[in-house]
């Protein structure tokens, strides 16, 4: 693979909170599943993968069997094995949960069915999948990410030349570089990127939209385009002193942290606000607590019951250390000599000033989309518009992930991208 | 606490927990620590001609992560010199005189077989055991299971034996014929004071599919094993009750295969078992087995108001009747609890695909191929299950029975994960008692 990171890099400082199983662990935790009836597991996978299907042939010992089970509903199945929710998905809907007993943990089963199916592949050279003979259309997909991967692995798949444009040196998106390290790690995420690519899918990075190229120019090469733009930089409080120095954005501190050979924290950093309360802003705050020495607390400006970030996530982050601040709105970052020193809020009572020599603005992130001149409709909240088969209002224009929905799971961006490339070929009346 | 000892044809025990004749029971001091952790008999390990064995020798297979549901052995009698074996027996019976010390032999003729017995009973042995159910290896050379499924030969040579036995004799029996009458009644016939059985099943365990071998594997090729342990259960049990229940039959039985825990000593016992022998789960798990196989029978004897536990051996006999003779008026509906079912919809699917097509799934009135008496026929509206169960409303993926087509067959309780959650519901009747064989009887 081409591309290199950095030997040292805080990332690697991480415990991998759900270890790939041996084969005796998933074993036994295939042999737990109930084989449901019309499971409800499937039906909370946003890619409706045969859950209990997989699961049985790994009981059964048919690794390669289970991973082109999950790997042809989700084509970023094995990266979906670690990042997905899976507490508030698959898992949370599992029957075993009104029996009192531990769900199926369907996430470690699904890393090591498609860990031990691509293992295989390469040992035994012979491939899960094999791309039907070229049908003659191009497809063009600009983004790199799990939506953009997903679309184009099942184009290459069918036979349709698939052409990916990324702006970074890194392809991935998200799954490389905005992933929670514990969860999982960037050689990965680019390891599946590899594996997607092997199919035949060209990926072109370095390219960036708006400037190398654009959405007219593609139409008339290609047949149709897939946007997976994903989301722009960190949203900023738009509060007074945010040119201080220790004001940082949670989605550039979470790519500084996995990639960064060079980046540290330095010593004098004793307490780290994290402004928000999604996952975005749990994760960074726990990786915060988790890597320094530092008290790392969450201000939100409503209460608990509110917050959109996963209470299962949440707890996890308490368990490494951080702490919680309900109903504070910021209102003010404090500084001295360009420091910050602090970060003032409004509490139901009055004001009041969390010390702190870093804020982390975890607040979402910009629509980028909304600000480029695709050619398409988008909705008030600067998304993009597509319909069930994720086409836009160009009809030979599609998208689909974060660029599309706002902001979701990896799992959402894949069941996009499939969705989106199985509208192409029955379009062209082609089989998939 | 009750009783536990046993005298089974003349043997004494302090209690029916025999280690069968099988590795367990292969030296003097593996039987003296048996005795130790309690076991209150031991069948030595087969007494014969030295043979040679192979490496490997065992296999089992595993269910569904489960260890050693059933397991298979392809090892010979003993590979050790008799001269040590008769030495180590008489030293076992002098320091444990009150346990039963069986020694199991096999040999070929009849000269053989008048002194090896002298032998055997000059170690001490408390009886003697003859082993007619080895499938494998032994029975090649014409012993074992070749006795075994020949009454006419088991009679002749059991007869010899009882020529020479001034101890009880027990004939091992080879569950590898048609009917488990025919070399029971041979061994009556023949003089035997006692039976034990079943020997193991002729059996392959597997196929190493990478290699093309069967398993367990010696080089490149295996042979048929014996085949034991908690899979075999249900036909043993069934072997020692049409046994223990023939009038021609009337001897004690001791009771083996598969049996694991005080429950499954229990079951046997229930159905004519005097003692019991057990050997895969040792093997699987060590003489500790036996504490709770005391304490386990004891304390169900107690509850049972049984002084003793010879009064629990054939107490399940009289219930175990002829197809022919069960009751066709009794009726069972199955009932599913909406309570406790998690939705798995086992039980639908398994009704659907593997019975009888009375579960059905949905809050709205289903069609259903129903009310023909070949159930796969006319269309039949079933009603709301919701106007029947208004849990269905909360709940709706819980499954619902039609009882007028349920048969009761127990499938859906039998996949059902949840404890308690499907249970079958007798429906009463005052149509009194009818048996098949009533029935014939009647129309003739």
């Amino acid at each position: 693979m081409a591309w290199k990171l950095p030997h040292e890099r805080l990332e690697k400082k991480f415990e991998d909170k759900k270890p790939l199983y041996t084969k005796a662990e998933a074993l036994v935790e295939a042999h737990r599943c109930l084989f449901c009836h019309d499971a409800p597991c499937i039906k909370s996978c946003a890619t409706a993968i045969d859950i209990p299907g997989f699961i049985k042939q790994i009981a059964h010992g048919n690794m390669r069997g289970a991973a082109h089970t999950i790997l042809s509903a989700n084509m970023l199945g094995a990266s979906c094995a670690q990042v997905c929710p899976v507490e508030v998905m698959c898992a949370g809907s599992c029957v075993l949960n009104d029996l009192n007993e531990t769900p199926i943990a369907i996430g470690r089963l699904q890393r090591y069915a498609t860990t031990e199916g691509l293992r295989d592949e390469v040992q035994s050279q012979r491939k899960l999948f094999t791309p039907r003979p070229a049908v003659g259309k191009k497809v063009a997909l600009i983004g790199s990410g799990p939506a953009s991967l997903a679309c184009a692995g099942y184009l290459a798949l069918a036979g349709v030349k698939a052409v990916v444009f990324e702006r970074d040196e890194l392809p991935g998106g998200l799954n490389t570089t905005g992933v929670a390290p514990y969860k999982l790690v960037s050689d990965d995420a680019l390891r599946e990127v590899g594996w997607i690519l092997s199919h035949g899918v060209e990926l072109k990075c370095g390219v960036a939209l708006g400037k190398d190229i654009t959405v007219d120019q593609l139409l008339d090469d290609y047949d149709a385009v897939f946007l997976g733009l994903g989301l722009g930089r960190d949203r900023s409080l738009g509060i007074p002193g945010e040119d201080a120095d220790g004001v940082w954005g949670a989605t550039f501190l979470i790519r500084a942290i996995k990639h960064h050979a060079s980046f540290t924290i330095g010593e004098h950093v004793r307490q780290i606000a994290v402004v928000g309360a999604g996952n975005t802003a749990i994760d960074i705050a726990r990786e915060l607590a988790e890597l320094t020495a530092a008290e790392v607390i969450m201000v939100y400006r409503r209460s608990r019951g509110h917050m959109s970030g996963y209470a299962h996530e949440m707890k996890q982050a308490t368990q490494s250390g951080v702490r919680f601040m309900e109903n504070a709105r910021p209102v003010a970052i404090e500084s001295a000599d360009g420091q910050v020193t602090g970060l003032r809020v409004a509490v139901p009572e009055g004001s009041y000033t969390v010390p702190c020599q870093w804020v982390v603005q975890a607040v979402g992130q910009e629509r980028i989309a909304a600000t480029m001149d695709l050619g398409v409709a988008f909705d008030s909240h600067g998304r993009i518009v597509a319909d069930e088969h994720r086409r836009t209002s160009h009809p030979r224009v599609y998208a689909g992930g974060d660029c599309v929905n706002g902001g979701r799971e990896v799992v959402n961006a894949a069941a996009d991208g499939r969705i989106a490339a199985y509208a192409m070929l029955a379009s062209w009346g082609l089989d998939y | 606490m009750a009783d536990l000892s046993m005298d089974m044809c003349g043997i004494k025990s302090p209690n029916p927990f025999w280690l069968a004749s099988a590795p367990p029971a292969n030296s003097g001091e593996q039987v003296m620590r048996a005795f130790d952790a309690g076991w209150g008999g031991a069948v030595w390990k087969t007494l014969g001609e030295p043979i040679v064995n192979v490496s490997s020798r065992f296999g089992s297979i595993d269910y569904q992560g489960s260890r050693i549901a059933g397991f298979n052995n392809i090892e010979l009698i003993t590979d050790r010199p008799l001269e040590t074996n008769f030495k180590e027996i008489a030293e076992v019976k002098k320091k444990y005189p009150k346990h039963a010390v069986v020694v199991s032999l096999m040999v070929e003729t009849k000269e053989e077989w008048r002194d090896i017995i002298k032998r055997s009973e000059d170690a001490g042995a408390d009886g003697l055991e003859l082993n007619f159910g080895c499938p494998h290896g032994m029975c090649e050379r014409g012993m074992g299971s070749s006795v075994g499924q020949e009454p006419s030969v088991l009679e002749r040579i059991t007869s010899w034996v009882m020529e020479y036995a001034n101890v009880p004799v027990l004939v091992k029996l080879t569950p590898n014929i048609g009917d488990i009458l025919d070399p029971g009644r041979a061994a009556v016939r023949g003089g035997a004071d006692g039976l034990s059985l079943i020997n193991t099943i002729k059996s392959l365990m597997g196929v190493d599919l990478d290699r093309m071998v069967p398993m367990p594997r010696v080089g490149d090729a295996s042979t048929n094993g014996g085949y034991c342990g908690p899979a075999v259960k249900p036909i043993a049990l069934h072997m020692v009750a049409a046994l223990a229940r023939d009038p021609k039959v009337k001897i004690p039985i001791s009771g083996i295969g598969g049996i694991s825990n005080w429950r499954d000593a229990a079951e046997f016992m229930a159905l004519g078992a005097t003692t019991v022998q057990v050997c895969t789960a040792v093997m699987h798990y060590g003489y500790r087995i036996v504490e709770d196989m005391i304490d386990g029978l004891s304390r169900f004897l107690d509850e049972r108001g049984l002084a003793r536990a010879n009064q629990l051996v054939g107490m399940a006999i009289p219930n175990y009747l002829e197809w022919g003779q069960l009751d066709l008026n009794y009726r069972v509906v199955a009932d599913i609890n909406a309570e406790t079912c998690i939705g798995c919809q086992l039980c639908y699917v398994a009704c659907q695909d593997g019975a009888h097509q009375c579960i059905h799934l949905g809050t709205t009135p289903c069609q259903a191929y129903h009310g023909a008496h070949d159930h796969a026929q006319s269309v039949r509206l079933l009603e709301d299950p919701v106007a029947h169960d208004p849990l269905h409303a909360h709940k709706p993926r819980v499954p619902w029975v039609d009882e007028d087509e349920c048969v009761g067959c127990n499938l859906c309780a039998l996949v059902c994960p949840v404890e308690g959650c499907i249970t079958m519901r007798e429906i009463p009747h005052d149509a009194g008692r009818e048996s098949w064989n009533e029935r014939v009887a009647k129309s003739r």
